[in-house]
């Protein structure tokens, strides 16, 4: 049987041609459509129409054809419910048949078709199955009413499933129970207040029987449902653990690592003292060790949450040093992991094994690794005292191998070094100065430029290479430029007589050059202690620097416990909660681990505490880059830095950034004349109805001024973080409310988030959120009192703000706020207060006061906010003003991958004072066209464009070939040794004809071959290809070698030559080779 | 939970595409392809997250298995399910390739219906599943009511693994003990970690449900034993003690679901109820006392810029009775190599330019012997400053003993039902080792 051939046909009039099968008497035949058709829809084909056809399909009893049926049905009954009412009757029918798989076979499908007047006619068959007394389909609808509570959650629990579900739980099959645990466990999390999964000792004795007796699978679910269970006391915890701890040898790596996961949490709660205690923590290293011989991927897994629970629990595995040892044929991404628990595990008992493999790994191949071995040694260094000096001679040793990244690392960590140890290995220094001209990258620049500074009097000529780098001072970054003028007032300070003029050079360039405020600011503040006091300059700039602490890269430890609670999940493996990637209200709850009945852990929390402040003296890189958050809410994946970063969408983020620096700038100063900024966006979706509200969400947020400030990050935490969860694409978010509550509900509010941590402000913790209701801006703040003694007589102000936002009255907190208390205080807010310009522009400073201290703390507002309820603006008047819109402050934006109508996207835009002025719909696009107001009375307009596109032209819509389909000429380049790569370029090639308007001929594409210096390797002979090429393409081809620049010239005058050849045929070559040769349409990708 | 499974072939293309999940749209496919099938560099994460969207996959030959989700799932499940997806495929038709998977797309999605419910796996077991998912659908129609409520039971049931009713003419089992030996030594000698990952793999063809027992020469166990001291064990312990190395130290172990685990941490014996034909019934860890079969002494000499001198030296380390076989030594040598000249003693040598790697085999090498090898590699000269890594020389073997030490002591057969004991019970064992990664540095 071979059903291959189903793929294969593409021929016109198919859709014909199998509705004519599809009613054949033939029963064969008849089976023989169906799979076509469901080929066909596997690839991406629309079958839709044949809907009628299928379906009459479905009354036989063959079961593999009435599977085929159901799977069709699954996908297209959303999108033609009326027909597929026709299919009721049979699945009706089915749920009685005498065979326990036919029955339970109707109920599962039933349940995955979204259409109402199924669901309604599911009911009754449901019923009748979850008491079926088939133990196959009893599981099979314990499923079925998760997936009806997914679809209509009040019909769930008003026809009362949900107590049936719990009556399961004592089901004598243990897979029925692990299924109704299961379709609980997921109902439970869309009610996060419902007691609905009522775990008391009587239900966890019951999974921990059906545990024992269930298959692997259902001991996961039993198992993550477990870990959501708070023990009453030490005792219960420890029955349960040792329950559980068998799981501990089950060969599937899921089964461990959530039996890991309920013994992590349930240990918390025993005494430390207890024999116990010990035994456990023995008893799970071996399985986490067995699991790193697992297949690579779970491997990963495996690696990501042991990171966790050697923060959590070093003791557990600090014997276990050697089987993180990388091997040179590990995945990479296992490389990388077992490096960082490596360095977690170092001790001085094994710190000279651990020395020796880093070096060994300092050599390898693979950039990532090279450089986080070298990071590293550093940290070993800082770690273990006792290993420093080795370290130290370790990284000398790299730096002679003069491999350009391997020595910037190497410097960065030095620095660390002498932080850590100062006065110790000066003697370096030269070796270091040697290298000063191969540094490229800023933070090792910066490196280098501390040391020179902070050790200027060791140096003879410290003057002469600070003015070297003050030479390009524009050209740098921010970190360089910040590091190059503390280094230059440092010398100042320490060789007055030589270095006048540099300071003096340096601190007009920061404070008159440059528009960076915190330069400038650090700039003003150095200029004006060195003209006012010089030896307080000298106490200030040369004071003791706190010594750094020896563990980098902690996360913080709420986050860890919450992490905990998720280990094996994938939250786990991102190291993020839930709610940075999970939408919606799944799964968000917050975890905690239960407390402790007896003894204090919190002689352990003070020096995490440390080591996080400590770090967070470093510059605080938590806010995301604009670009970032660009990239954020584009849902664009502009994260990984690869060489095809597409050059067309880049020089669009220039713009809007443009826009916000200069743009909206100019327009703030002068408010009286109402000037307006205008985007254009442009919305292409591949498949209109399929709406994927979440996406949309992310992605209209993309004009550009709204995307920054809507999206805001969170600000203030502590830099010791790491990454930065984001709260979500602002937008986003947006959208989702539209579409949950209705249109008018309002505007969206993000949740609150933490903006001053209780550790920086002696026990206060401040949380909050903005929101606008009724017109009113709100300011909405939890204060919790986290330290011993009470707190009073509370006061806030703002710093001046870029849109004036102000208190509008006092902040009332009336009673005193006794500790662990949380009280809620919602602040309106006015927008008529002092205004400044703010980076970011939402930024907003504040400063809350009580009777401990002054605590200062900023965050930052989603634009949102500022939209107010009368910005629809009138037809005409947009109309008169879009045209009057300097092209300056016009910003056009692209967003792919979005499925949303444009009476969606208007509606949901609306909640959030976003109004369509009008709508117009040219060819196959909607075009919506839309006006905000912000309260400071300047407008923003946007043409938001909807566009069906093609969708089988999928390489186009991709973001990196953008614009190309207007190009005058193509080259192709493909590696003579990579048969992958060719068929690359047989695809594009497919797709350049497939889309190009006209003939392929017009267009002139040269396919390169390179790499032919590597001739011997190449997978097929040259002459094969290029008669491919030549004859069936029609195509030039070239071979050459970009290494020895072989016939790479040759290659370009090839191209002229076909592009002037076809051009003159036409007549008007000298206009078409003109264009070809403008440097500036050229796009290189 | 997972929202959707899609399998694509190398160039992106979808052979199979499955959604559970309303969460999950047809764009979900394009993001995969185009971000991480088609993203040409290496994978840096076997967990991808587009949009929001998190994609596990795995790769099989040139074959890619995506799983979709929007939700935090639990990620060790995921990928056990994608490999368990693997197994069923592979134990259906046979190799996964893109020819074997449109071939039987038909197959896979009825399996994929049934393995996976609203994106929760289900029973997955290949021996159940073949009772009632078969290429021929009419079958399944002539099912009397007792096998119907039997295929179900079993899917459902405790022992989900087996089929009741089973019977054969000959009662007999195979046991396989596989290990594998994983070496990392530093050029000196040193031994910078070792370890034995060992399978017990059982062929049962037996009648029934019978009831097995299985015993190794595990130190826990013996120990007990020994310390129990019951008269008639007396001289047995003895024997154990006086021999030395009469028991293993087990670092870890993992059984197969049939194995009763909370008996075996509480009295630690295992006793199961295998399934039928072939299956892995544990997998274990050992760390000490490792017999490693061969030692390999590296020396390598650099001779100016444009020329390396090799010299290694394998020594078998076991009983001179016994015979390795299938021994290869791998030399890799630098990129720039230009020619290579070998002499060894024994076997046969060759200098494998696509591999960038000397390989040395030998078919068979007795125990307590030593071979050499020597060669002579000529560079290129280059201007490239990066240093050559020096990857660490590989070998490959099989010995006919389990490098761990382990033994196996007995296995026991009750079929209470059916009339035949233990001794009509065939039992064969064997004992292979092979070299897992078995690295010496250079």
């Amino acid at each position: 049987m071979t059903d291959s051939k189903y793929f294969t046909t593409t021929k016109k009039g198919e859709i014909f041609e199998l509705k004519a099968e599809l009613n054949s008497d033939k029963k064969e035949k008849k089976k023989e459509a169906v799979k076509k058709v469901i080929a066909s829809m596997t690839v991406g084909k629309d079958v839709s129409a044949l809907f009628p056809d299928v379906v009459n399909c479905m009354q036989t009893d063959n079961l593999e054809l009435k599977k085929l049926v159901y799977l069709y049905l699954m996908n297209y009954a959303k999108s033609q419910p009326d027909m597929a009412i026709m299919a009721v009757n049979t699945f009706v029918k089915d749920c009685e048949d005498p065979n326990p798989l036919i029955r339970a076979l109707a109920v599962r499908t039933m349940g995955c078709i979204r259409v109402d007047k199924i669901t309604e006619y599911l009911c009754e068959p449901l019923r009748k199955c979850l008491k079926d007394e088939d133990p196959y389909v009893r599981k099979t609808a314990a499923v079925c009413v998760a997936k009806l509570h997914d679809i209509n959650a009040q019909l769930v629990e008003d026809q009362g499933f949900l107590d049936t579900l719990k009556d399961l739980i004592s089901d004598s099959n243990p897979m029925v129970v692990a299924n109704a645990v299961a379709a609980l466990s997921e109902i439970a999390e869309s009610h996060p207040n419902s007691n609905l999964l009522d775990l008391n000792p009587q239900t966890i004795n019951k999974l921990l029987t059906a545990l024992n007796e269930c298959t692997e699978w259902g001991q996961i679910f039993i198992l993550d449902c477990l870990a959501n269970y708070t023990p009453r006391d030490d005792r219960e915890s420890q029955s349960i653990c040792e329950r559980v701890t068998p799981r501990l040898s089950h060969a599937n790596s899921a089964v461990v690592l959530s039996a890991v996961k309920v013994l992590m949490k349930f240990m918390e709660m025993l005494p430390k003292d207890l024999d116990y205690y010990g035994t456990l923590l023995k008893k799970l290293a071996p399985p986490l060790v067995t699991l790193l011989s697992a297949e690579p991927e779970l491997q990963y897994v495996a690696l990501r949450n042991i990171n966790l629970i050697v923060q959590k629990r070093p003791e557990i595995l600090k014997h276990e040093m050697k089987v993180f040892f990388v091997k040179y044929n590990d995945p990479i991404y296992v490389k990388l992991e077992k490096l960082d628990i490596m360095i977690r595990l170092a001790s001085q008992a094994n710190i000279a094994q651990v020395l020796a493999e880093l070096k060994e790994y300092a050599t390898e191949v693979d950039v990532d690794f090279v450089r986080k071995a070298v990071r590293a040694i550093g940290r070993c260094a800082i770690k273990v005292e006792q290993s420093a000096e080795r370290c130290v001679s370790t990284l000398l040793d790299l730096i002679q191998t003069k491999v350009n990244y391997v020595v910037q690392e190497a410097i960065v960590v030095i620095k660390d070094i002498f932080r850590k140890y100062p006065n110790k290995y000066e003697s370096v220094i030269a070796t270091l100065c040697e290298n000063l001209d191969s540094l490229d990258e800023p933070e090792a620049r910066a490196a280098m430029i501390w040391i020179v500074g902070e050790y200027a009097e060791r140096i003879d000529n410290a003057d002469e290479l600070l003015e070297s780098f003050l030479e390009g001072f524009h050209d740098e970054s921010t970190q360089v430029q910040l590091q190059l003028l503390t280094a230059i007032v440092k010398l100042f300070l320490k060789k007055p007589t030589e270095t006048q003029e540099l300071v003096q050079q340096v601190l007009s360039l920061a404070t008159q050059d440059s528009d960076n405020p915190d330069l400038r600011d650090r700039g003003y503040i150095y200029w004006r202690l060195l003209s006012t006091d010089p030896v307080a300059a000298k106490e200030v700039v040369l004071a003791e620097k706190p010594l750094i602490s020896e563990e980098t890269d902690l996360i913080e430890p709420t986050l860890l416990d919450e992490l905990i609670c998720h280990i094996g999940t994938l939250a786990s493996v991102y190291h993020k909660p839930p709610s940075a990637f999970v939408e919606g209200g799944r799964g968000v709850q917050h975890k905690r681990l239960p407390a402790r009945a007896g003894s204090g852990e919190s002689a352990e929390s003070p020096d995490v505490g440390q080591a996080v402040s400590a770090v967070s003296d470093a510059p605080p890189a938590v806010i995301p880059s604009q670009g970032d958050l660009l990239g954020d809410l584009l849902n664009l994946d502009l994260a990984p830095p690869t060489s095809n970063v597409p050059p067309v969408p880049s020089s669009m983020q220039m713009g809007a950034m443009d826009l916000l620096g200069g743009g909206l700038d100019s327009l703030m100063g002068d408010e009286s004349e109402t000037s307006a900024s205008h985007y254009r966006t442009e919305v292409q979706s591949p498949q209109p109805p399929e709406c994927s509200e979440r996406e949309l969400g992310g992605d209209v947020g993309g004009s550009p001024a709204m995307g920054v400030s809507l999206g805001g990050a969170p600000v203030g935490m502590p830099a010791g973080l790491g990454a930065a969860p984001a709260v979500g694409g602002g937008l986003g978010d947006l959208f989702d409310l539209g579409g949950g509550v209705g249109v008018t509900a309002g505007s969206y509010i993000p949740p609150k988030t933490v903006w001053l941590p209780a550790m920086k402000a002696k026990g206060l913790e401040i949380s909050g959120t903005f929101a606008r209701r009724s017109g009113v801006i709100h300011m909405d703040l939890s204060f919790t009192n986290k330290a011993m003694s009470v707190m009073t007589d509370f006061a806030i102000q703002f710093n001046k703000n870029s849109f004036g936002l102000a208190p509008a009255g006092p902040l009332q907190v009336l009673t005193p706020l006794s500790p662990n208390q949380t009280v809620d205080v919602s602040l309106p807010l006015s927008t008529t207060g002092p205004v400044m310009k703010m980076e970011p522009l939402n930024n907003l400073q504040v400063a809350v006061k009580n009777n401990i201290d002054v605590f200062y703390f900023s965050c930052q507002y989603p634009i949102s906010l500022l939209f107010v309820e009368d910005g629809k603006m009138d037809r005409q008047v947009f109309l008169a003003t879009w045209k009057d819109i300097p092209s300056e402050n016009e910003a056009q934006f692209q967003i792919k991958d979005c499925h949303l109508n444009s009476d969606a996207a208007s509606n949901k835009l609306q909640g959030s004072n976003i109004f369509t002025v009008a709508k117009r719909t040219v060819d196959t696009q909607d075009m919506l066209y839309q006006s905000v107001k912000l309260t400071n009375g300047i407008w923003m307009l946007a043409e938001l464009r909807i566009q069906t596109g093609n969708p089988n032209s999928t390489e186009w819509l991709d973001s990196r070939c953008r614009g190309v389909r207007n190009a005058s000429a193509y080259i192709l380049v493909y590696d003579i040794c990579c048969v992958e790569s060719f068929e690359y370029v047989k695809m594009i090639r497919q797709q350049i004809v497939d889309n190009r308007e006209g003939s392929s001929s017009e267009v002139p594409i040269l396919v390169v071959g390179s790499k032919r210096d590597l001739q011997r390797h190449r997978f097929t002979q040259r002459r094969a290809i290029s008669v491919l090429v030549k004859k069936t393409w029609k195509c030039g081809y070239v071979e050459c070698s970009a290494k020895y620049n072989w016939h790479v010239l040759l290659l370009f005058k090839e191209l002229l030559g076909i592009a002037v050849a076809r051009g003159l045929r036409q007549n008007h070559a000298s206009i078409r080779l003109q264009g070809a040769l403008q440097r500036n349409r050229c796009s290189v990708m | 939970m997972i929202g959707g499974l899609f399998i694509y072939n190398h160039k992106g293309e979808v052979l199979i595409s499955r959604v559970y999940r309303d969460d999950i749209g047809r764009n979900a496919v394009d993001a995969f392809r185009v971000n991480v099938i088609h993203a040409r560099q290496q994978v840096r994460s076997p967990v991808t997250n587009i949009a929001r969207t998190s994609f596990f996959h795995v790769k099989r030959s040139n074959i890619w298995l995506a799983a979709v989700t929007k939700q935090n799932v639990n990620a060790a499940m995921v990928f056990e399910f994608l490999y368990k997806m693997c197994d069923v495929m592979t134990a259906y038709f046979g190799k996964i390739s893109e020819e074997n998977i449109k071939n039987n797309f038909v197959l896979i999605y009825e399996l994929l219906d049934e393995i996976l419910d609203f994106g929760y796996p289900q029973n997955s077991e290949t021996g159940a599943l073949k009772t009632f998912i078969t290429q021929q659908g009419i079958k399944s129609q002539h099912h009397t009511k007792e096998e119907q409520s039997q295929i179900t039971s079993q899917v459902t049931g405790q022992i989900g693994w087996r089929r009741e009713g089973i019977k054969y003419r000959r009662n007999e089992l195979f046991l396989d003990v596989l290990e594998s030996v994983n070496l990392l030594m530093s050029p000196q000698g040193q031994v910078l970690s070792a370890h034995v990952s060992g399978r017990v793999v059982m062929k049962s063809y037996l009648s029934g449900m019978p009831e097995c027992k299985f015993g190794m020469n595990d130190k826990i166990v013996i120990d007990k034993q020994g310390k129990g001291g019951t008269t008639d064990e007396a001289g047995k312990s003895e024997l154990g003690g006086s021999s030395g190395k009469q028991s293993i130290a087990i670092d870890d172990c993992t059984f197969h679901q049939c194995v009763r685990l909370s008996k075996f941490d509480s009295e630690r014996s295992i006793s199961f109820i295998p399934p039928d034909g072939e299956y892995e019934l544990m997998r274990y860890r050992t760390t000490k006392d490792i017999i490693l079969p061969f030692r390999v002494i590296p020396l390598v000499r650099e001779v100016g810029r444009t020329k390396l001198e090799v010299k290694v030296v394998i020594k078998s380390n076991f009983k001179p009775s016994l015979l390795a076989q299938k021994i290869e030594v791998r030399i890799p040598t630098p990129l720039n190599t230009s020619g290579v000249q070998v002499i060894c003693m024994k076997g046969k040598a060759k200098y494998k330019a696509s591999e960038n790697a000397i390989v040395w085999k030998i078919k068979r090498m007795a125990g307590m012997k030593e071979s050499q090898i020597s060669a002579e590699i000529e560079l290129l000269p280059t201007n490239d400053k990066k240093k050559w890594a020096r990857p660490p020389i590989s070998m490959n073997f099989e010995v006919p003993f389990a490098p761990s030490g382990l033994k196996v002591r007995y296995l026991k057969v009750f079929e209470p039902k059916l009339n035949y004991s233990d001794h009509d019970v065939i039992k064969w064992v064997r004992y292979i080792g092979r070299s897992g990664i078995y690295e010496t540095r250079c």
